[in-house]
């Protein structure tokens, strides 16, 4: 009932590339224009305009998808036509180069057609096996719901708090404000965790706050391990150890989160190389058409 | 007239109460308008400030001594304060009338405050609000307690108790914990029969100390404070007593619906039904000569019906005859009849040809036939055709209408004039069981749902004829197709009606095979005890039959059988299943194959544990009473949001599906958005009947829309929402070279956000307008999100756990 992209339509659109990808390799393989293969011959015009009309349209997709009343095919159609023609692309303009490479435009198109293209596929992998991944790490909750949770998980600690030594409060505090979620572009894919906390710093006569990272919440639920095993009073050891599983739901949590924030990314991140790179294309490509006819 | 006598007393001052005084006022009848609260319009006073009020049905003349047009609800009741001025109409403000006791022309009417009027006719415009219940504890008159809420940003630092506990009372605590410390006083140990939603948001609310809770408690006595500025309230509970001082007490404890006073004044129902309404002659004169019902009360929602209304009724009871103000509409519509005779005349004739509609009073028949369509299709046209999903009752003034019967021995029934057709759709819910076509001389009258729903629930004879053919119909087009009509007639006599709450155990695994169950509406899910688990093996639609297992075999019960929904079934006892098998040898066939068919699908079932578990959870989620549901695959999801921008961008800048929110299991999320339910809960109370099915199955809101938010609240899936319309967006080029306005996809600036325009209901319409299918399912570019009917959630759960 649910198909992927790659399915779509029994994969019509893959039968429709291969014979694309055939057409081209058969007419390269018969042709004897007489010189070395390049993109001047009658072929490599041909493979040529064909390379080019088959650019502009894969460019349309973008206006495809904004096109929200179109009745021209479903978004999803035009999708797996994308992915399995602009596949088949590679083979159509490798041809047409006449595998003849060098340092200019024409050779510059050629590569931003191999990243754009590449940076596609990367696109389709992370896009078959992330949202299943981002679907188990969610469990049936929504984004908005997590962070319900994580406020409600920091509510409740300072509720505990309330009742103990000021640092304990101050310290929780301190660890609410120094969460960090995302965070740079490297920290949210890598999905690193750069918290921090302010705890006491230990020895001396006043009490000193230092900062400390805090990854997975490891400082805090460091030192709260060591005041349990420290405390003789009754009461402020059962408080710690509440406090000692409210921290832990929250690592769960803060873990959960990141790894959201983390796994959207990889599925937007492909997108900030593939459509600035097409449009470099679109604009390399441009000049290596206007150069061949003015040079002719 | 002297002292307290009058020629007209006027009960209500809402707009049909203020017409009818402002008529008798200029005509110069004694007269008087009494109105319990302190103003008029009282229901028109509590909505939101600035609210637009509509003025529909546009095509009905509004003929009235006062103005009404649609516009804000303050030009409005400024519009009808100046007419009350003017008019010098004699009007009471604070007077509850209690009893009308009498009739013409010696009524005599007690009010609340002991005192009592007398007049010679009384017009009755109370509306349906009734009033709302009191708390009932000494103290409750004071000016700290309101029993309705506006604005509750209007109150700041206050301390506010708000009693009662239903969604009225949680979203007012809610909404004036945000500024106010509020206490909420719950007479039960915990909220229930409230939705869930805001079960949550209050339990949280409670949990997280921004609202407080006294549950087992109630108010005992109201007091000032010693120096008068505040008041206290005294609340016993199982904690003991306690006294809380306070700026405000608003009660949230309902309202006594207006029947039993209705009925003390000697007014008669036709039923016990609740939605049943009044008798009433077609000049709104009750069951008690004199007494006259308009507006609301009579079954007539809209303000400018109830304003003519009070126009005509003073008209009648100064014994004057004037025709309705629909008049010329019905004229126009009954222009397409040969009978050549006035609008009285013809309706009575149509009456009288159709016996369903002969028990009906002429006023009820009058409203039927203005919202009904009467069409003289052409020999051979279709008059709608097998699964379309459209709902409207048809009956046949004149000629024929041939009706394809059976499943695959197909047969033409001929229908003459005065029978009906259509009922199974209307009572289902569900797609037309069948094709029509209009034979030679075809005159039709096609009613829409609601209004036969109406007589359904108020007239016991036009809802036994139609159960009556329904049960036949239903036998014959599952088991009898070549059956005469007589002789289903006596096997319908020998079934029942019956009707079961959701959750109900139709029958249980086990119990003897006594009966057979066609599900008329609703739908059930069935479960078999598997290692001492209850396992959800199949789910079966609305149109089909459970039970035939052990009726065939001659067996216990294979299997329990559950309402998922409010489910009606028609049960036929193990006796007449029998002699209907005898006489049909192609319907044992038939039985057993769908018994082979079920058993396989059990089987098949039972080896995917899960898939009983993912049948449970979408019932759950109401979907056994969904005709097409939006569906996301999250294992396909990317989360780009395209679907909820394809919706907005179609659907005038509003989105009306929520791809994130609503719940998950085993990869299946069910975004809020509508499932177009086959008895759809918004079209419950709808005052202008905007709310329409078309016939490939959507529910959508037509513009005639009011929007006066029943629907949203009345959905039990909050898939609708009350919106405007967003400005028009420049074109795709505009935006990529010029950078003029919003993009596609982008919502409109924040800044042109103020709400313009009437604010109008707004929900999944299926893209009826565009063609081509749902812009979400269109727009999604990985395949994740698809639009199903449940009777393909068997496949989908094989796909899915398969």
């Amino acid at each position: 009932m649910h198909q992927s992209v790659l399915a779509y339509g029994r994969s019509r659109y893959l039968w429709v590339a291969l014979a694309v990808c055939a057409a081209a390799v058969a007419a390269y393989a018969l042709d004897s224009p007489g010189v070395p293969p390049n993109g001047g011959t009658g072929l490599g015009y041909t493979l040529g305009t064909l390379g080019a009309v088959l650019i502009l349209w894969l460019m349309s997709f973008g206006i495809r998808k904004r096109a929200y009343a179109s009745r021209a095919g479903t978004v999803q159609g035009w999708l797996s036509a994308h992915v399995y023609l602009g596949v088949s692309l590679l083979v159509v303009v490798t041809l047409h180069t006449g595998f003849q490479v060098g340092w200019n435009v024409h050779t510059l198109a050629y590569v931003l057609l191999w990243i754009v293209v590449a940076s596609g596929v990367f696109g389709v992998l992370v896009y078959l096996r992330y949202p299943r991944l981002l679907s188990n790490n969610r469990g049936s909750q929504t984004k908005d719901q997590l962070l319900g949770d994580l406020a409600d998980l920091d509510a409740r600690c300072l509720r505990v708090t309330a009742g103990m030594p000021a640092e304990f409060g101050e310290a929780l505090l301190a660890n609410r404000d120094r969460t960090l979620l995302g965070g740079t572009a490297f920290a949210l894919l890598a999905g690193q965790d750069r918290s921090q906390i302010l705890l006491p710093a230990t020895g001396g006569a006043t009490v000193l706050y230092q900062a400390l990272p805090n990854p997975d919440q490891a400082a805090l639920l460091d030192w709260l391990g060591h005041r349990l095993a420290a405390s003789s009073d009754g009461g402020l050891s059962r408080q710690l150890q509440e406090l000692l599983s409210l921290v832990g739901a929250r690592r769960t949590l803060l873990a959960r989160l990141r790894r959201d924030a983390q796994l959207k990314a990889w599925l937007e991140v492909w997108l900030y190389v593939h459509v600035p790179l097409s449009f470099g294309l679109l604009a390399a490509l441009i000049a290596h058409v206007v150069s061949v006819f003015i040079y002719w | 007239m002297t002292g307290n006598r009058y020629k007209i007393a006027i009960v209500g001052g809402g707009p049909g109460g203020l017409s009818a005084a402002a008529h008798a006022a200029r005509l110069g009848v004694a007269h008087i308008l009494l109105e319990g609260s302190p103003a008029h319009a009282n229901t028109i006073q509590r909505y939101q400030k600035g609210k637009h009020v509509m003025a529909e049905p546009g095509a009905l003349p509004l003929r009235s001594d006062l103005g009404f047009e649609a516009g804000t609800r303050e030009a409005i009741l400024e519009a009808w304060e100046q007419g009350l001025a003017g008019q010098q109409i004699n009007v009471r403000y604070g007077a509850e009338v209690i009893g009308i006791q009498g009739a013409a022309p010696d009524f005599s009417i007690t009010l609340k405050d002991g005192t009592g009027v007398s007049a010679e006719q009384v017009i009755l415009a109370i509306g349906v609000q009734g009033n709302p219940r009191r708390i009932g504890v000494p103290g409750e008159d004071l000016p700290v307690v309101q029993y309705t809420l506006d604005d509750p940003d209007e109150y700041r630092d206050e301390t506010i108790v708000v009693i009662g506990a239903g969604d009225a009372a949680i979203e007012n605590a809610l909404a004036l914990a945000r500024q106010n410390r509020v206490l909420i006083v719950n007479r039960s140990d915990e909220f229930n029969r409230v939705k869930e939603g805001n079960l949550n948001l209050v339990l949280k609310a409670i949990e997280d100390r921004r609202l407080e809770c006294a549950y087992k408690a109630s108010g005992t006595c109201i007091e000032r404070t010693t120096d008068g500025r505040r008041y206290v309230l005294a609340l016993a509970g199982d904690q003991g007593e306690s006294r809380i001082e306070c700026d405000r007490i608003i009660a949230r404890i309902g309202a006594t619906p207006p029947r039993r006073f209705v009925e003390s004044c000697g007014i008669a129902f036709p039923g016990p039904d609740p939605a049943a309404l009044p008798v009433l002659s077609s000049r709104y004169e009750s069951s008690v000569p004199g007494l006259y019902v308009i507006g609301a009360l009579g079954g007539y929602p809209l303000i400018k019906q109830a304003m003519n209304q009070g126009y005509e009724a003073v008209e009648y009871a100064l014994g004057r005859t004037i025709a309705p103000a629909d008049e010329p509409l019905l004229a126009a519509k009954l222009k397409i009849l040969p009978f050549g005779l006035g609008v009285d005349d013809t309706l009575a004739l149509m009456q009288a040809k159709i016996p369903v509609y002969s028990a009906i009073n002429p006023l009820n028949f009058r409203e039927l036939i203005l919202g009904s369509r009467i069409t003289a299709p052409g020999l051979g046209e279709v008059i709608f055709l097998k699964n379309d999903y459209t709902n409207s009752f048809f009956s046949i003034l004149a000629g024929t209408v041939e009706i394809e019967v059976g499943e695959e021995r197909k047969s033409r029934l001929t229908l003459g004039p005065g029978q009906f057709f259509g009922e199974m759709s209307l009572l289902s819910g569900r797609r037309r069981s069948a094709t029509s076509w209009a034979g030679a001389g075809c005159v039709l009258i096609e009613a829409p749902r609601r209004e036969i729903n109406r007589l359904i629930s108020s007239v016991e004879g036009v809802r036994r004829v139609i159960d009556e053919h329904f049960i036949a119909r239903a036998i014959q087009t599952s088991f009898a197709p070549e059956a005469s009509y007589d002789d289903l007639k006596a096997i319908a006599a020998s079934a029942r009606l019956r009707r079961y709450k959701p959750d109900e155990v139709i029958f249980a695994e086990g119990d003897e095979a006594d009966s057979l169950h066609l599900i008329r509406s609703g739908s059930v899910a069935v479960a078999r005890d598997i290692g001492g688990r209850d396992v959800v093996t199949s789910y079966v639609a609305a149109g089909n039959y459970v039970g035939e297992m052990g009726l065939v075999s001659r067996t216990g019960r294979s299997a329990t059988v559950r309402a998922t929904v409010t489910t009606e079934t028609v049960s036929l006892d193990a006796a007449t299943f029998h002699q209907l098998l005898q006489k049909n040898p192609g319907l044992r066939d038939q039985v057993q194959a769908t018994v082979r068919r079920r058993l396989a699908e059990n089987t098949r079932m039972e080896g995917q544990p899960q898939s009983g578990d993912l049948i449970s959870f979408l019932m759950q989620q109401g979907l056994g009473e969904a005709t097409d549901v939006l569906l996301i695959d999250e294992t396909l999801c990317i989360g780009c949001d395209n679907c909820e921008r394809a919706c907005a961008e179609t659907h005038a800048g509003t989105s009306r599906l929520d791809r994130e929110a609503g719940p998950t299991f085993a990869h299946i999320h069910v975004p809020t958005s509508c499932r177009h339910c086959e008895d759809p809960h918004c079209m419950t109370d709808c005052p202008p009947d905007a709310i329409g099915r078309a016939p490939n199955g959507e529910v959508y809101i037509r513009d005639n829309c009011i929007g006066c938010g029943n629907c949203e609240r009345n959905c039990p899936y909050g898939v609708i929402q009350m919106a405007t319309a967003a400005p028009e967006k420049p074109g795709l080029f505009n935006w990529l070279l010029f950078g003029a306005g919003p993009g596609p996809g982008q919502a409109k600036d924040p800044a042109d956000q103020d709400d313009r325009g009437p604010k109008k209901a707004v929900k999944c319409d299926m893209c009826r307008d565009l063609g081509g299918g749902p812009a979400c399912v269109r727009a999604c570019p990985t395949g994740a999100a698809i639009r199903i009917s449940p009777e393909k959630f068997v496949q989908l759960i094989h796909d899915t756990t398969g």
